[in-house]
């Protein structure tokens, strides 16, 4: 695939490297015992820690360390045994102690790697520079009062995990790809839930565009994207400013950058020579963070199978096609959810209807699948019907539409409404030679056009409600008729 | 009458022990010595009415013989200590009304044991300074006038605290020490303190200056009593991740052993220069009474402690212009209104910290920021490691290491508060103690020419205050050393 982007002179590249924010699923903060819940009161989820009142002092949750660590195996990194914080000092309103808890030199997790599709049969690997553990800040409102800003803390002091990727990817497609992988990965570890909305994963992108072969071009650096959507608009645009830039013999400001989605644009926040000196310096209030390989090895043996593992043994498995392995691994919950469906059941015919009927379904009514209308029992039972001949998939889909509005057991709708297939040769004999009696002049033009079968065919559907086998009508037709 | 003011801790825990006389008697003596001594200076904020109010439950517990281990003796405490309920300021226009909603681990441990909180004491701005000449609420005095009859400081930072136990106001009291600020002041006011090993008591609700190297300990009027708080303060505190887990002994029995045998240690850098010729003279004295008990002197050698004031001078400041971030104005704080948020900020700080807390915070902001802190910050990492090196490799050789405590006795009010730099020499030998994390006391030892108090700093191996307390309960024994100024500042 050709990722070149074409300028008045010649073909660009386009440099991103991504900084993803991931909130850590924790029930308490990352050094406080305050809850984490999403959409509290604001201001009702905050300690004195969290609050930076005096004299107070941060201990680190061990879940949080845990998490990062199986984040870091997710992501076939090196984990640290010892690394450190630092205090991060900058001043804001919403940063009550002054200062940020983050990793500066010595991070939880060293380097990594993330592997995308590219399409069906290229893949890429994005690797992964660092991660660390940090804190996240507080909220400033400024649409409470015409005069004042006001501050939530309910934020402050969350656990996040900073996502640091090399600057390897290099379209706007990839950086979609791989925080979709990102995102699948951590959902599958249960580090992070994903949840773009809520804040739970944010991301920031550098950009910078070079000519094929050319050093590295000035980046900017676009803060705080929180959609995929909103990540490939992003992109699409600063690569475009970017080269417009050069082009127009212009130079690119090092600058942070902010994404305003309703414009579809980029526009500068501060510039390099605003940038903050943070002050970084190891927090005196925290030992160094140090633990034996044996947690690693632990955690290690503990950890679930993962989506680039998982698509292989769909594939394997069950003879899967990688486009569908692809789509089934994509969450877990849509792999948990079809392994169980097909168990005991021919894989495709799962597979098929997984993707096909029931995503369909899924999206119109605006369901996920953890809270789908269908259980998996009953659509194990419909696949069932159509694996053994039961009903015909045209009726199977009927049947479907049925299951969706009250979760009726298929078998029981099948039974109710007479939708057996018809699969007696005899009967069905009986009403093929009933047509063909009736319709010389149809039986003279199959001879000629054997193509015609389809009529009989569909003469026979409609005798019998849809119901009669297709492949026995279509033995017994060409019997009689050739 | 009882004679309150002379008794100990000890003296007192066993009168009361007696029902010579009942805590609420004690402690309404020591709430007029408070009243009576105002213009010294030493409260920031009295509380008589909580001290009363406790005074008569500790009775009660007294009567149905179930006191605790320090029930009902009257403490003072810094106001660098949280105290829940009870205005906390740091001695800081920052803080000046800020009441925590908590309270901090070490006063909390003396309240279990029966403990009563009298007042909070004055000491200079967020634990900054050496002769607790920068507080916001003003000037201690030293209860010791010198013969000119001129005021001097009672040392810094904890001069409140040193003040409050030399004049008998509250039986002992409660300091911070992060580069000499309880003993300095011990010293300056012949009163006995101790900073325990880094790690032994928690920092949690204590108003944080620099958090590697703060500590909490008692100033009190024997070593003894000294033993006892310490026995009380000290505690593993899952809150605050730098306090240790080590087992704590009974540090009282240690003020009861023998020290034959023992190996004091006296560094050779320290006979050089600047030392007060009064001091020196007491520092030999000092060596002859631990000879006669058995004890034996030998020299040893810090190569590296003359690095140590310009090493705590870039690491303290660097972690407090971090710590005291905090005090923006947003929060709890005094704030000053303005127009945007950055003008709140710069107006807040500027009016609420004063010139020697701005000054560190500048120096710690400096040698933090990008392109200085190899070159400071890092530095002086490494200074303070060989630091640390230098006391390991002598306590192979000594149990304790014995010197003076400050260079020069109390001085006068004024007298240094023009030149920061003349002032921080003052801390030259309590600091190096404070970057090697480990215990030290000062204990009284006489009076110089100028009839001031002269303080001998003892300094331990990490988590061995029992070795410091046993040469210092010697040492104590010998100097037969009398606390009791002239009472100036009662107006008769």
């Amino acid at each position: 695939m050709n990722n070149l982007i074409k300028g008045e002179t010649g073909d660009w590249e386009v440099v991103i490297g991504i900084e993803v924010h991931a909130q850590i699923v924790s029930n308490s903060k990352l050094f406080s015992s305050a809850s984490t819940k999403f959409g509290g009161e604001h201001n009702t989820q905050v300690s004195f820690v969290d609050a930076g009142m005096p004299g107070m002092l941060p201990v680190i949750n061990w879940v949080c360390v845990e998490q990062a660590i199986r984040t870091g195996l997710g992501l076939n990194a090196k984990i640290n045994n010892y690394s450190i914080f630092d205090r991060k000092n900058y001043f804001y309103p919403d940063l009550p102690q002054g200062y940020q808890i983050s990793q500066f030199k010595q991070p939880i997790v060293g380097e990594g790697s993330v592997t995308i599709d590219i399409d069906d049969k290229k893949s890429k690997t994005i690797r992964i520079e660092r991660l660390h553990l940090e804190q996240d800040a507080g909220k400033s409102l400024h649409d409470q009062h015409p005069e004042f800003s006001f501050v939530d803390l309910n934020r402050s002091g969350v656990a996040l995990m900073e996502i640091v990727s090399m600057p390897d990817i290099s379209s706007a497609d990839e950086a979609q790809s791989y925080i979709k992988k990102l995102r699948s990965i951590m959902r599958y570890l249960g580090t992070c839930d994903g949840n773009m909305e809520e804040g739970s994963l944010r991301a920031d992108i550098n950009v910078s565009v070079r000519k094929p072969g050319d050093e590295l071009g000035t980046r900017c650096e676009i803060k705080n994207v929180n959609s995929i959507k909103f990540i490939g608009q992003a992109i699409d645009y600063e690569a475009r400013r970017q080269i417009e830039l050069i082009e127009d013999s212009k130079i690119i400001d090092q600058e942070t950058r902010l994404f305003d989605p309703k414009k579809g644009e980029t526009r500068s926040m501060r510039s390099k020579e605003e940038a903050h000196d943070y002050r970084y310096f190891p927090d005196p209030d925290l030992l160094p963070l140090s633990f034996s390989e044996n947690i690693i090895e632990e955690i290690k043996s503990e950890l679930p199978e993962l989506p680039d593992d998982k698509k292989e043994r769909f594939q394997k498995e069950y003879s899967l096609s990688p486009y569908d392995s692809n789509i089934l691994v994509s969450e877990i919950e849509i792999a948990d959810f079809f392994e169980a469906v097909t168990k005991g059941r021919d894989p495709k015919i799962a597979a098929n209807w997984i993707t096909g009927e029931f995503f369909a379904a899924m999206n119109k009514l605006g369901f996920n699948i953890v809270d789908s209308p269908i259980t998996i029992d009953n659509l194990s039972k419909l696949i069932k019907l159509i694996e053994e001949n039961i009903i015909s998939k045209r009726i199977a889909k009927d049947v479907f539409e049925i299951m969706l509005e009250n979760n009726e057991d298929p078998e029981e709708i099948v039974e109710r409404e007479g939708l057996k297939q018809v699969s007696n040769s005899g009967e069905l004999e009986k009403i093929i030679d009933n047509i063909i009696a009736n319709n010389p002049d149809q039986v003279e033009a199959v001879k000629l056009k054997p193509k015609l079968i389809g009529w009989f065919v569909g003469q026979v559907m409609k005798e019998t409600n849809g119901k009669a086998n297709p492949k026995l009508v279509n033995d017994l037709l060409n019997d009689k008729l050739n | 009458m009882t004679e309150f003011s002379t008794l100990s801790i000890k003296e007192t825990i066993t009168s009361l022990k007696n029902k010579d006389f009942s805590v609420s008697e004690l402690v309404d003596f020591h709430i007029s010595s408070m009243e009576n001594g105002r213009e010294l200076n030493a409260f920031i904020t009295e509380t008589a009415d909580i001290a009363r109010e406790k005074a008569s439950d500790c009775d009660q517990n007294y009567s149905k013989g179930e006191e605790k281990p320090l029930e009902g003796i009257p403490l003072g405490i810094k106001d660098m200590f949280c105290t829940k309920g009870v205005k906390t300021t740091a001695s800081s226009k920052m803080l000046e009304n800020f009441v925590p909603p908590y309270e901090s681990t070490v006063t909390q441990n003396l309240w279990n044991d029966g403990a009563i909180l009298l007042g909070k004491l004055n000491n200079d701005e967020f634990a900054m300074g050496s002769s607790n000449e920068t507080s916001f609420f003003g000037e201690v005095k030293n209860p010791w006038k010198n013969n000119k009859d001129n005021f001097t400081v009672p040392g810094g930072s904890s001069g409140g605290s040193a003040a409050s136990v030399a004049a008998g106001m509250g039986l002992a009291s409660l300091g911070t020490d992060t580069g000499g600020s309880i003993r300095q002041p011990a010293s300056f006011t012949g009163t006995v303190g101790l900073k325990p090993t880094y790690g032994r008591c928690s920092r949690w609700g204590i108003i944080a200056f620099a958090s590697s190297l703060d500590q909490a300990g008692p100033i009190t009027k024997t070593v003894k009593d000294c033993a006892l708080l310490l026995n009380s303060i000290c505690s593993y505190d899952p809150k605050d991740s730098t306090s240790s887990q080590k087992k704590i002994p009974d540090f009282e029995k240690s003020t009861d052993e023998s020290v034959k045998g023992m190996k004091i240690g006296i560094p050779k850098e320290y006979e050089a220069d600047g030392i007060s010729e009064d001091i020196t003279e007491y520092l030999e004295k000092g060596k002859e009474w631990l000879t006669e008990s058995g004890a034996e002197i030998v020299e040893i050698s810090l190569p590296h402690i003359k690095y140590a004031l310009p090493c705590y001078y870039i690491i303290a400041p660097a972690e407090a212009s971090s710590n005291l971030a905090r005090y923006d104005g947003v929060k709890f704080t005094h704030r000053v209104d303005a127009d945007n948020i950055i003008d709140m900020y710069e107006e807040t700080r500027s009016q609420g910290f004063g010139d020697e807390v701005k000054r560190r915070i500048m120096i710690g902001t400096y040698v933090l920021s990008s392109g200085y802190y190899d070159a400071y910050y890092l530095k002086a990492q490494k200074v303070r490691a060989m630091i640390s090196k230098d006391f390991k490799e002598a306590f192979k050789k000594v149990d304790v290491i014995y010197g003076p405590s400050t260079p020069s006795t109390a001085f006068e009010l004024g007298d240094k508060k023009k030149d920061p730099l003349e002032m921080y020499l003052n801390d030259v030998f309590t600091v190096p103690v404070n970057l090697a994390g480990l215990p030290a006391m000062s204990v009284p030892v006489g009076l110089d020419k100028e009839k001031l108090p002269v303080g001998m700093q003892l300094i331990g191996n990490s988590f061995d205050e029992e070795s410091i307390l046993s040469i210092a309960s010697c040492i104590e024994k010998s100097a037969k050393f009398d606390l009791n100024p002239n009472k100036w500042w009662i107006n008769e």
